[in-house]
């Protein structure tokens, strides 16, 4: 292809005298060539693919998945702008949901038939909410819906058709949280083990007690305290798959492997409140198909971390940065 | 030092130079409180050696003043501009200039005194104090421009006006200038409201509630109107700069002053019974403001050829290229009117066509992402022209013109390109796959802004340099105002 010289093309003819490379402008034009190149070659490497099974140090926290924290009746400061609001006594888990107790799950409500297999997702019923045909409303119908994807990558979990287990959890990743799980797929869990999701007042009141603080253990976040975007905690590696989940009930005071934690419990106890990942919350909003979420997650900045932060997605939304856990 | 305090405040190209050297020292010690300065420890480092007093829960309250802060200058540099390029009587220009210049320093200083630094309520009096005072200076500009003043009115076929001689630009300006003022009353009542209440909230966060306030919906729309109305105004003096005239001109001026009248009414109309069809005049109102903008960009790549080519009897298609991006402080600003095309308007409609096939489906975190990318690739785009236009004002010539336009060209667009790629993400990569592109967007980011961050640095100690010299720079510019540098 022929070239173009501009330079030359604007003086109506190729120059025939020796010129200063800078002076007639081809320095620069060769420079924002070479900027422009090595954007390019900048992006395509970071198209490199990830491995996604890559291994994932394992530690035992001395959690147990199954504990139960009491909340007292009472009000509390709600919200960034410190409302009062007040709930009932209840309980909530410690920790999240790991991907043990989730997969038991699946296993036994797929054996009982609350829960079955549909292409490449595990369904399961939910009664539908009720449609009022607001702008962006999406219909949610009574019937079944997605609770987990099978075969993502992503998944912590592994679906084989054998004889017994037919879902098992991935090597290591047992007591980490249970993720790739829709609001449907959380609120079933719930709702077999005879609890269901918190309501946002009851989520925020467990995750700050009644004080004003904007975290569960404090007024301030530091590295030491939770799993957020790049608190170099030794799950993440931020040159490949970026942040990964830790243990439930990881930030307890312990040091693993040289990675000392601060013990960052809420007033009641609760673990993980605030990073690691986004937590459904249970409550339906009239008009409004997306289900809120909160607690920040691996992949928010610490900001997002604050009590009264945040998120929503439509119910059939799954993600590696999204969990649960229930209250009864 | 008495002549060169007038140059600085006395003088426009000196006030434009204080504003802008005000917002680089805000954009050079605040960008690095925020990502990837922020994870790399910079924030704490920087917290600690200028003693911020950071409060978790006040986040939202920190960067509505730091936003307010830095736009008051950008306004404040545009209020210099009109001032600078259009006839107006003496009293009104210096009236106006001290005022504005008075309140924007107040406003950032103060503002940031309070925000940042411990709260103290004097300095949150001052900042108030400050937009007032700025608001004041805008009331006296729309007095100034009245376009009706017999004064003003135009004979020249060149440029678009009434049979009874009305000059349609300076009604454009005047028209841009109204609305300002009144889309500020739009933010400022309710500010009033929910400051009373020490209660505040982002935009981004409030988007996908379905119940707001009108008081919500009032704030919402002043973040957009105002930085639209920023857009055309640089348009506007953009225009100006470059004597836009002729037929393009007869059709973009009242194109632009119908666009800037309807889209304000679609923003204030979210707050009246309007509400459901506001978008739709918003829509409305766009279509004119914007193809306004594509006539000066073709009337200026046109003429931009034309003077490039003039010596050639037949020019080639190469040789009417190489026109065009000869001086790329001429080509530049609207090149990156067009870019915003690109990275903002684009994205924005994309988004508005398939908001329930593709964006309502992902979380909201998701959509936040697009809607604090998109304006902040529009606002930085507004300041890359702004510093096109300061360019030329320093009357950069040869070789120092060639690579501080095109660097500044290529420098940003680089960085929207990739920030446009990272609002977009999610379309062709999943969350557990995406940070090797992050990390590559990151540095085309963090590369083109810090890049053109150094050169602004360069630039501004040039001219502090020149400050020092008994002949500098700066002695030219003292009485030079920009009317006299208007392309003929």
């Amino acid at each position: 292809m022929k070239r173009i010289n501009f330079a030359s093309s604007l003086r109506g003819g190729r120059s025939s005298r020796r010129s200063n490379p800078l002076a007639d402008g081809r320095l620069l034009r060769r420079s924002l060539r070479s900027l422009l190149a090595t954007t390019v070659v900048v992006l395509l490497a970071a198209c490199a693919p990830v491995d996604l099974a890559a291994p994932i140090p394992t530690f035992d926290t001395g959690m147990d998945p199954n504990a139960w924290a009491q909340v007292p009746a009472g009000e509390f400061y709600f919200g960034q702008n410190e409302d009062i609001e007040s709930t009932e006594a209840y309980e909530i888990m410690v920790t999240d949901v790991t991907v043990a107790q989730y997969v038991e799950f699946l296993n036994q409500a797929f054996a009982d038939g609350h829960v079955k297999v549909d292409g490449d997702q595990v369904v399961g019923f939910y009664p539908g909410d009720e449609f009022h045909g607001v702008k962006h409303e999406i219909e949610i119908n009574a019937g079944d819906w997605i609770f987990v994807p099978l075969n993502d990558p992503a998944s912590r979990f592994t679906f084989v058709r054998a004889d017994g287990a037919a879902f098992v959890a991935k090597t290591g990743w047992e007591n980490h949280p249970m993720t790739n799980v829709t609001w449907f797929g959380a609120w079933g869990y719930c709702e077999y083990n005879e609890s269901s999701l918190p309501t946002k007042i009851q989520w925020e009141k467990a995750a700050r007690g009644t004080d004003a603080r904007p975290f569960p253990w404090g007024w301030e976040i530091a590295r030491e305290n939770a799993n957020f975007y790049a608190s170099r905690d030794p799950f993440e590696d931020m040159s490949s798959f970026g942040s990964r989940t830790s243990p439930v009930g990881f930030y307890n005071g312990d040091a693993y492997d040289g990675f000392q934690t601060a013990n960052s419990a809420s007033p009641y106890g609760l673990y993980d409140m605030a990073g690691d990942v986004w937590q459904w919350i249970g409550d339906v909003t009239e008009g409004f198909s997306d289900r809120f979420m909160r607690g920040g997650s691996k992949d928010t900045y610490d900001m997002d971390l604050r009590v009264w932060v945040r998120n929503s997605a439509p119910p059939m939304y799954y993600s590696p940065g999204v969990g649960f856990r229930c209250v009864r | 030092m008495k002549d060169r305090f007038q140059y600085l405040f006395g003088s426009t190209k000196g006030l434009i130079l204080v504003a802008i050297a005000m917002i680089g020292i805000v954009t050079a010690i605040w960008g690095m409180l925020s990502g990837p300065m922020a994870e790399m420890g910079v924030r704490d480092v920087v917290i600690k050696l200028l003693g911020m007093d950071i409060v978790q829960a006040e986040r939202e309250g920190r960067i509505i003043i730091l936003y307010h802060s830095i736009a008051m200058a950008i306004i404040a540099i545009e209020t210099y501009m009109v001032t600078g390029l259009l006839k107006m009587k003496p009293f009104f220009k210096t009236a106006i200039n001290a005022i504005i210049t008075v309140g924007y320093i107040l406003t950032m200083i103060f503002g940031m005194g309070f925000a940042y630094f411990g709260h103290n309520w004097a300095f949150h009096g001052l900042y108030i104090f400050g937009l007032s005072l700025i608001f004041f200076a805008g009331v006296l500009l729309c007095i100034a421009l009245w376009p009706w003043n017999k004064e003003y009115y135009v004979t020249d076929k060149d440029y678009a006006h009434t049979k009874s001689g009305l000059d349609l630009e300076r009604t454009a300006f005047f028209a841009t200038a109204v609305t300002t003022v009144i889309s500020a009353l739009f933010g400022a009542i309710p500010g009033s409201y929910f400051g009373n209440g020490f209660e505040v909230f982002l935009a981004e966060n409030v988007i996908r509630l379905p119940e707001k306030t009108v008081l919500e919906y009032s704030v919402i729309g002043h973040l957009h109107i105002m930085l639209a109305l920023i857009g055309i105004m640089i348009t506007l003096i953009i225009g100006r700069w470059l004597n836009f005239k002729g037929n393009w001109h007869k059709v973009a001026m009242p194109l632009m002053i119908l666009g800037t009248l309807v889209l304000n009414l679609g923003v204030w109309g979210v707050v009246t019974p309007l509400e459901p069809i506001a978008h739709m005049i918003i829509y409305v109102g766009a279509t004119p403001s914007m193809f306004a903008a594509l006539l000066l960009l073709i009337w200026d790549w046109n003429k931009l050829i034309q003077d490039g080519t003039a010596h050639l009897q037949k020019p080639s298609f190469g040789q009417k290229i190489a026109a065009l991006v000869r001086d790329p402080l001429k080509f530049g600003p609207t090149w990156q009117m067009l870019f915003m095309n690109f990275t903002t308007s684009g994205i924005g409609i994309f988004m508005a066509i398939r908001l329930e096939e593709i964006f309502r489906i992902w979380p909201a975190r998701e959509e936040r992402i697009e809607l604090t990318g998109h304006w902040h690739v529009l606002s930085a785009i507004i300041a890359t022209i702004i510093l096109l236009y300061f360019g030329d004002m320093n009357g950069f010539k040869g070789k120092l013109r060639q690579w501080y336009g095109w660097s500044i060209i290529v420098l940003s667009d680089i960085a929207f390109g990739a920030v446009t790629i990272f609002e977009m993400k999610r379309l062709f990569i999943t969350e557990a796959e995406q940070q090797p592109l992050v990390n590559g967007l990151m540095y085309a980011i963090d590369f083109g802004l810090g890049m053109l961050l150094v050169i602004l640095a360069i630039l501004l100690v040039y001219r502090l340099t020149d400050l020092f010299k008994k002949k500098g720079r700066w002695t030219d510019e003292l009485d030079h105002e920009l009317a006299q540098e208007v392309n003929q």
